[in-house]
């Protein structure tokens, strides 16, 4: 198996390869505003480190979110796009988990909350009993509505979106990844994959509606 | 001919995900997935949802333009993207997915301006652009005059809308007529039983101290919408046909005359139409008959080929392999405002740039 990861739903735009037992090579580099500038260059970059064409890759592996749309979509489309070129299947994985996998290589054991920034004052987040198993849907809030969920307030958190909001995240322990790294998202997906387990489909979580609406000032009538 | 460049283009600038083939001067494939429908409702493009429906439709359109040009990947000369101007969120689905398809091909990817792109598609239609070419560009989002002495390489603005979009204003006043979204069409269906001249709407900028080659429909749309509602507050009933006749009429009269008269001053002999106006039937009718007057020969491409499509791109992106312009870097951005000027954005000079182009290529083929 050699299996190609992205994932552009953090500030990071991170690509790696694993062959199954490691990964051979990952890059990341992190700026929020140019996911699509910086993604096929790193593609590039990481293949060559690892002296591996991409014709050679027999799965890909995409974080899905949730993060920034804008972003997001950037790894979505490039990972739908070469397995098309490539016909290998693409799997999806949520970003969070791969989070969660580097906190758990970081020492941390659990439970603990993973969350990302959102923007406009909230977080994407889950909560996981221990790094591999995450033990609710991930969700969009704001940090404050957060303080007093059962189960969830007062949980070591990681991830920029705990670094963000120190008061719903008190505790957040040291040196925990802030965002996502595709070693990891690809250690999860080569764990899965090696026990039969079933990945997402290559579909984004949105989580939150598109900022539409609907005239109110005049009736409409669709033209057919 | 088999030794003409064979090109896949990616248009995502709006609410069309168009992929299309062409080889030279050869319509393939023009394969369209449209989100207009889920606009409707808006009264506008939503750009989140424009984006979100680019993802979606982006690798079984990819698939489509194939399947229907019956051509293999592998055997694509380019792969041609709008990389601006348009929406930046829309624009980017495009850019990485060409990318992406370009750099496991490994083909040369060729960032193309949208406008130039429109200008280019007519080679599809009635052959080779004479050079120059003068361009009247008219749509949702542009209204511009264009003098293009190389479409690959120098296209030069004349004029262009100082406030909306000619396509903004049928949608405009379709919204106050209560006609829906997109207006252009439904406009020109209901203007057929209207009279043109039952109503005299304002030519915006036509005063002789006004830019000869700029165009503004801001007022037009203004002077529209007060119209119907004086009728409406006296309790009379709008004549909807002859509304949209003479609002039609008006905007035809202005990007005609405007366009005929750049002919002349710049000593070109052909017109050329596009942008998704050019569809509309009365702008067809009254460029025809005011080039013939003139002597001008007119061009517009059938109306499938003038609304944002993916050929129209494969048709620039040909054009750009034909003449051996330069292919674009990996790291090629989604530019919301590309300028007109730039037909295409190449990789920078070979000192200034880092070479992943041409070793990435040279690795897959080893
Ligand atoms: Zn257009």
């Amino acid at each position: 198996m050699l299996l190609l990861a992205l994932d552009t739903a953090t500030p990071a735009v991170t690509v790696a390869l694993h062959d199954g037992a490691e990964v051979l090579a990952e890059t990341a580099e992190v700026d929020a505003r140019r996911h699509g500038e910086l993604l096929l260059p790193a593609v590039d970059r990481t293949l060559r480190t690892a002296g591996v064409e991409l014709g050679a890759v027999t799965e890909i592996v995409v974080g899905v979110g949730p993060g920034p749309y804008t972003g997001l979509r950037v790894g979505l489309v490039t990972a739908a796009t070469f397995g098309a070129a490539l016909n290998v299947p693409v799997h999806g994985l949520c970003t969070l988990d791969g989070i969660a996998y580097a906190a758990g290589r970081a020492g941390l054991t659990g439970p603990f909350v993973v969350a990302t920034d959102a923007r406009r004052k909230e977080v994407y987040w889950a909560r996981y009993d221990d790094p591999l198993t995450r033990v609710t849907d991930p969700a969009v809030d704001h940090p404050a509505d957060l303080t007093e969920r059962p189960g969830v307030a007062g949980l070591p958190a990681v991830g920029a979106g705990a670094l963000l909001y120190p008061d719903a995240f008190a505790t957040v322990p040291p040196g925990m990844p802030e965002h996502q790294s595709a070693g990891a998202l690809a250690s999860v997906a080569a764990g899965k994959l090696a026990r039969g387990e079933e990945l997402l489909p290559d579909r984004p979580l949105y989580l939150r509606r598109p900022d539409a609406q609907v005239p109110a000032n005049y009736k409409v009538v669709t033209p057919k | 001919m088999a030794d003409e460049p064979l090109v896949l283009g990616i248009e995502t600038s709006c609410d069309e995900t168009g992929v299309g083939i062409v080889r030279g001067h050869t319509l393939l494939a023009d394969a369209i997935a449209s989100s207009v429908d889920e606009h409707a409702r808006f009264g506008g493009v939503v750009p989140e949802v424009a984006s979100r429906a680019h993802l979606e439709a982006m690798v079984p359109t990819i698939q489509r333009a194939l399947k229907d040009a019956g051509v293999a990947a592998s055997d694509l000369d380019g792969i041609a993207v709008t990389a601006g101007p348009g929406l930046a969120g829309a624009l980017l689905v495009g850019v990485s997915a060409a990318k992406a398809y370009a750099y496991a091909l490994g083909k040369p990817l060729y960032g193309v301006n949208h406008l130039a792109s429109h200008i280019c598609v007519d080679q599809l239609e009635h052959g080779a652009l004479p050079e120059p070419t003068m361009a009247l560009l008219v749509s949702g989002g542009h209204s511009s005059l264009l003098l293009a002495p190389d479409i690959t390489a120098d296209v030069r603005p004349l004029g262009s809308t100082i406030d909306d979009a000619a396509g903004e204003a049928f949608d405009k006043i379709a919204r106050v007529l209560n006609l829906g979204f997109p207006g252009g069409p439904v406009i020109d269906r209901i203007a057929r039983d209207g009279d043109p001249d039952a109503i005299a709407f304002p030519r915006g900028l036509t005063g002789p101290r006004d830019a000869a080659y700029d165009f503004s429909f801001s007022g037009l749309k203004t002077a529209v919408a007060r119209w119907i509602e004086a009728k409406r507050a006296a309790g009379e009933e709008v004549p909807v046909a002859d509304v949209s006749a003479s609002f039609q009429e008006a905007v035809a009269d202005v990007l005609t005359r405007k366009a005929v008269r750049a002919c002349k001053d710049e000593g070109v002999d052909h017109l050329m139409i596009g942008g998704g106006v050019a569809a509309n039937s009365r702008l067809r009718a009254m460029a025809e008959r005011r080039c013939e007057d003139a002597g001008i020969t007119l061009r517009v491409p059938r109306p499938k080929l003038c609304t944002d499509n993916g050929a129209m791109v494969a048709a620039l992106g040909a054009e750009m392999v034909a003449r051996g312009r330069s292919a674009s870097a990996w790291d090629l951005s989604a530019d919301s405002s590309l300028p007109v000027t730039d037909p295409h954005v190449p990789a920078p000079a070979p000192h200034s740039h880092d070479h992943v182009h041409e070793l990435s290529r040279k690795n897959l083929y080893a």
